[in-house]
């Protein structure tokens, strides 16, 4: 189904002379703007019959207020002609393929049709100036031609041999314009010139159009100064350099005088037109400001396209700083008080709702506090005049009210309304919230939610939303709310779940076998949904005890079979499932965690495989539910033992620095010995590599297993007590890698995966010999950072550092660059009904979505049936 | 033995057909549409020169999915616009 109306062509002209002259309602020619009494001058550059700004003054054009009038076009008669700089390319190429004399194209019609295509078959190709060999004889009047020169930005000049020598001759807009007034009609086409709407004389100006006074209004500051607009200063500097340009033309000035005058008034023309011409001083407001001319309007990012066209600004919308807080559910968002009382939301009074809406205008524009109900802002009377709710008039308003009137009633607990953080870069950067008043001043959300917007608290802003009528509040919360958007329709898996301490508490919680009693249970569980305690798992002495399983297991829906391996997993050659050492293979049968560890596996964001089974087969609503009850028993579970990281949990024993220090002191002999080799030239090179790599590849491997290895030697030392193992192990934070730097030695730094090669003559710094390729010479760094660096090492430290800043920072502008593209190419494809993706012209993209139609948030992982987690629930044994 | 290289051949460059008038019209009245609303393919593209398509014919493609296996599409061939 075509769109009713297609663009078929677009023309682009020029604004002939005659055009700007017909156009405008004035000539102007006083560079002055307003009188002693504020009014605007006659044939100035305020004149009324350019439109009006100030309220009460009349258009002398159209006779319409201020508000009405759109404005009207003047005109400025330029004592000689100027360039326009925006056409300097095209003079320049009309300067070099026409004929100097005669003003035809230097090429026979021959020539122009090897170029262009014959009449029937054009090729489409344009003439260009390559297709013209420099300073020929004109093919048709037979003159010599002669090389122009043009010089940024708006210098064009003739070179002429006189005796033998080069001498510049420069030509003046006045020879310019003589030039292109000859080029016939008929020659212009091959040019790709539409003589009709576009003769090339056009491009130097004879007069210049002054845009009404409604795009360059003045300002009146708080002194009663009139502030003039930038493109009003400037025309003022054009009307007073052509005014004195005029009266020494006609007092006959020597040629000296006028060319300064002509120059200058060309530079005022120029930057008019361009403020940023390169090789042109731009021209600077009285504070050293650089004016914001014609171009400098539209360009760029807060130019008139991306700045107002395709940039909104809206109401109804509020910003704040973020912070956490886990006893929120996670569709759930904390607005702070005064957010929600200057918000409001606009009620329809029906005879149903008056009695509320009335208790909703006698509470008044004040909330005092957080459980208070909330009140109303604004009351709407059905002529729509708005009525502000202030402390004098609520009971006089409220008694007023009655079926037909609307109520903005202000933000309470449930309402809905749509979140985002900038950079919105996928769909779930705004999702849809239920408000919870606050106090405090910052935005409150559920830690589970920070993945899909991409936030953490070290000073992120988000922005709040409220929609305004009953078809948004519908379409927010069926498309848009959290639960609809657990999983990503990047990789078909939920991108809300556990991080951080949730991945280390659920760890810790289900690690192993541990018992709680009774209390200790219900400590656990305080803030789930929990109804219900199971049986107990033990009894002794009389007490009864729950393992820790059984605890985690209460949170599970009902019925949930899965079998799968944890993320510390090994990935042993023999598993050896339910004895696992690691505990590390899971089992929920009927909603029973058997054994295992649950870990960012199994609730992570991203992996989550117990929140995609729940989605799955008990649906989103379930699923939110589980994240809520996970993320509230996680806390409790980390609070249970406490969890805190500090510097001597980097320490290792006298045994293991030993180690490290032999391991090193080993590579060290290594390195040293594998460079006497390649010195004594008996390096044998590694096939398609030099000796040098083959060496240095050697080394990099050395030292590479050398720090691997004191890792080894740490981690043997610290075991799952040491809180950063937890973190590693459980995949809540960091690596092993990172606890290896931290304790055993940080090992070589790169830059561009080499080792540091780049200094001094032959050495990276002055510290070490010539020539030498010992590890530490070149950014191996054997100490940790509990150790301690020495200064060397710590230069290279720096290296290493910035190479991944520059990295980083350069990734982000190119990918950011490239999702714009993207973006702006495919934002209005579509899926059709009949399953084609189709642009908004209706033409098809894609036969079928994806090629099999299939939506990625509701297949497993890209197939289009579960079928492993469908047997597995059903025989209830791993497959 | 001749050197001249057969696209057609080559393991990435999926199988070119061009679609008798019967099969076009088909196409084009299962999903309603013009062959303006079709993706195009330039009729200078290796591929369709070898094939011996012109202008306004309409190519099918049957090409490896990731998703489907084997997907069809259907483009018609158009001149080369220049610059």
């Amino acid at each position: 189904m075509p769109s009713p109306k297609r663009i078929g062509r677009i023309e682009f002209g020029l604004l002939s002379p005659k055009e700007i002259r017909e156009m405008s309602v004035r000539k102007i020619i006083w560079a002055d703007t307003y009188d002693d009494d504020g009014f605007p001058y006659p044939q100035g550059l305020m004149d009324l019959n350019l439109g009006v700004i100030d309220p009460g003054l009349r258009c002398k054009t159209c006779d319409q207020k201020a508000s009405e009038c759109p404005g009207h076009f003047g005109h400025i008669e330029l004592a000689k002609p100027v360039i326009h700089v925006g056409y300097t390319r095209l003079i320049r190429k009309l300067l070099r393929v026409t004929c100097r004399a005669c003003g035809r194209v230097l090429l026979s019609p021959d020539e122009i049709e090897k170029v262009v295509g014959t009449e029937d078959d054009q090729t489409g190709d344009l003439l260009s100036e390559k297709d013209v060999k420099k300073e020929r004889i004109c093919p048709h009047c037979g003159d010599q031609q002669l090389k122009i020169n043009f010089e940024k930005p708006t210098t064009f000049s003739e070179v002429m041999v006189e005796d033998g020598k080069k001498v510049e001759h420069k030509l003046t807009p006045a020879d310019i314009r003589a030039r292109m007034e000859k080029i016939p009609n008929e020659d212009l086409i091959p040019l790709g010139i539409n003589p009709d709407v576009a003769r090339p004389e056009w491009t130097i100006l004879t007069v210049l159009p002054v845009p009404p006074v409604t795009m360059r209004p003045s300002i009146i500051l708080e002194n009663g100064q009139r502030s003039e607009d930038d493109l009003t200063h400037k025309l003022v500097d054009i009307i007073r350099i052509n005014q004195r340009f005029k009266e020494n033309q006609d007092a006959g000035a020597p040629q000296l005088i006028i060319e300064d005058l002509w120059e200058l008034l060309q530079y005022h023309v120029t930057t008019y037109l361009d403020n940023e011409v390169a090789g042109c001083p731009p021209a600077r407001h009285r504070s050293g400001r650089p004016l914001k001319t014609l171009s400098q309007r539209l360009k760029g990012k807060d130019g008139r396209f991306r700045g107002s066209l395709s940039g909104k600004r809206v109401n109804f919308s509020s910003r704040t700083v973020i912070s956490p807080d886990p006893n929120l559910s996670v569709s759930q968002v904390g607005v702070p008080r005064a957010v929600a009382n200057e918000m409001t939301i606009p009620v329809r009074v029906t005879i149903h709702n008056i009695d509320e809406l009335r208790q909703v205008v006698r509470n008044g524009p004040l909330r005092p506090d957080v459980n208070a109900p909330c009140g109303a802002n604004y009351v709407l009377r059905p002529d729509n005049r708005r009525l502000r709710l202030a402390d004098g008039n609520l009971d006089t308003i409220a008694d007023m009210i009655e079926p037909g009137y609307t109520v903005e009633r202000q933000l309470r607990d449930g309402d809905v309304v749509l979140f985002n953080r900038q950079p919105s870069l996928h769909r779930m950067s705004i999702m849809a919230h239920r408000v919870k008043v606050m106090e405090g001043k910052t935005f409150r959300l559920n830690p589970a939610v920070c993945p899909p917007y991409n936030a953490d608290f070290d000073g992120d802003e988000m922005n709040m939303h409220v929609p305004q009528t009953e078809e948004a509040r519908a379409e927010a919360t069926i498309l848009l709310s959290v639960h609809e958007n657990i999983l990503s329709p990047r990789f078909g898996g939920p991108i809300i779940g556990g991080i951080h301490d949730h991945v280390s508490g659920i760890f810790m919680l289900t690690h192993g076998i541990r018992w709680f009693t009774k209390e200790e249970a219900l400590y656990l569980l305080r803030y789930t949904h929990v109804e219900h305690m199971p049986p107990p798992g033990k009894e002794e002495d009389g007490i009864q005890y729950w393992s820790n399983k059984q605890v985690f297991s209460m949170i599970l829906p009902d019925q949930l079979n899965m079998v799968f391996r944890a993320s510390s997993c090994q990935n042993c050659d023999t598993c050896e499932k339910e004895m696992c050492e690691r505990d590390a293979y899971v089992r929920i049968i009927d909603g029973i965690l058997e054994v295992g560890t649950i870990d960012k596996k199994a609730i992570g964001a991203f992996d989550g495989q117990i929140v995609n089974r729940t989605i799955r087969h008990y649906g989103m609503r379930r699923a939110a539910d589980f994240i809520d009850d996970l993320t509230k028993l996680s806390i409790r579970a980390i609070m249970f033992d406490g969890f805190s990281f500090g510097i001597d949990d980097e320490d290792l024993s006298k045994t293991e620095y030993g180690q490290i220090d032999e391991v090193l002191n080993n590579v060290a002999s290594d390195v040293t010995r594998r460079i006497k080799i390649y010195e004594d030239g008996q390096l044998e090179p590694m096939p398609g590599r030099t000796v040098e790599e083959t060496l240095e590849m050697q080394i990099m491997q050395v030292l590479g297993k050398a720090r691997d290895l004191t890792g080894q030697i740490a981690g043997r030392h610290l075991g799952l007590g040491n809180s950063a193992v937890v973190m590693a192990v459980s995949g809540a934070r960091g690596s092993m890698l990172n606890l290896t730097q931290m304790a055993g030695c940080i090992g070589q730094q790169s830059v561009r995966g080499e080792r540091i090669v780049r200094g001094y003559d032959d050495r990276t710094l002055p510290h070490f010999r010539k020539g030498d390729r010992g590890s530490d010479a070149h950014g191996f760094i054997a100490h940790s950072y509990k150790g301690g660096l020495n200064p060397t090492e710590f230069f290279f430290h720096a290296i290493g550092g910035r190479e991944g800043l520059v990295d980083t920072a350069v990734r982000t502008s190119q990918s950011g660059y490239l999702q714009r593209r993207l973006i702006n190419a495919l934002q209005d494809l579509k899926v059709a009904y009949d399953g084609t993706v189709r642009s908004t012209g209706g033409r098809i993209i894609q036969f079928q979505y994806g090629e099999d139609s299939t939506d990625p948030t509701k297949s497993a992982f890209g197939d289009p049936v579960d079928v492993k987690g469908i047997v597995e629930s059903i025989i209830k044994e791993e497959v | 033995m001749s050197t001249k290289l057969d696209v057609l051949k080559h393991v990435m460059v999926p199988d070119h057909k061009i679609m008798s008038e019967a099969e076009v019209s088909a196409l084009l009245s299962h999903y309603k549409i013009t062959t303006e609303q079709l993706p195009k393919i330039f009729h200078d593209d290796p591929a369709v020169k070898t094939i011996g398509a012109n202008v306004d014919d309409v190519i099918r493609i049957v090409r490896m999915s990731h998703t489907a296996g084997m997907a069809e599409a259907y483009r018609l061939v158009i001149k080369r616009p220049k610059k």
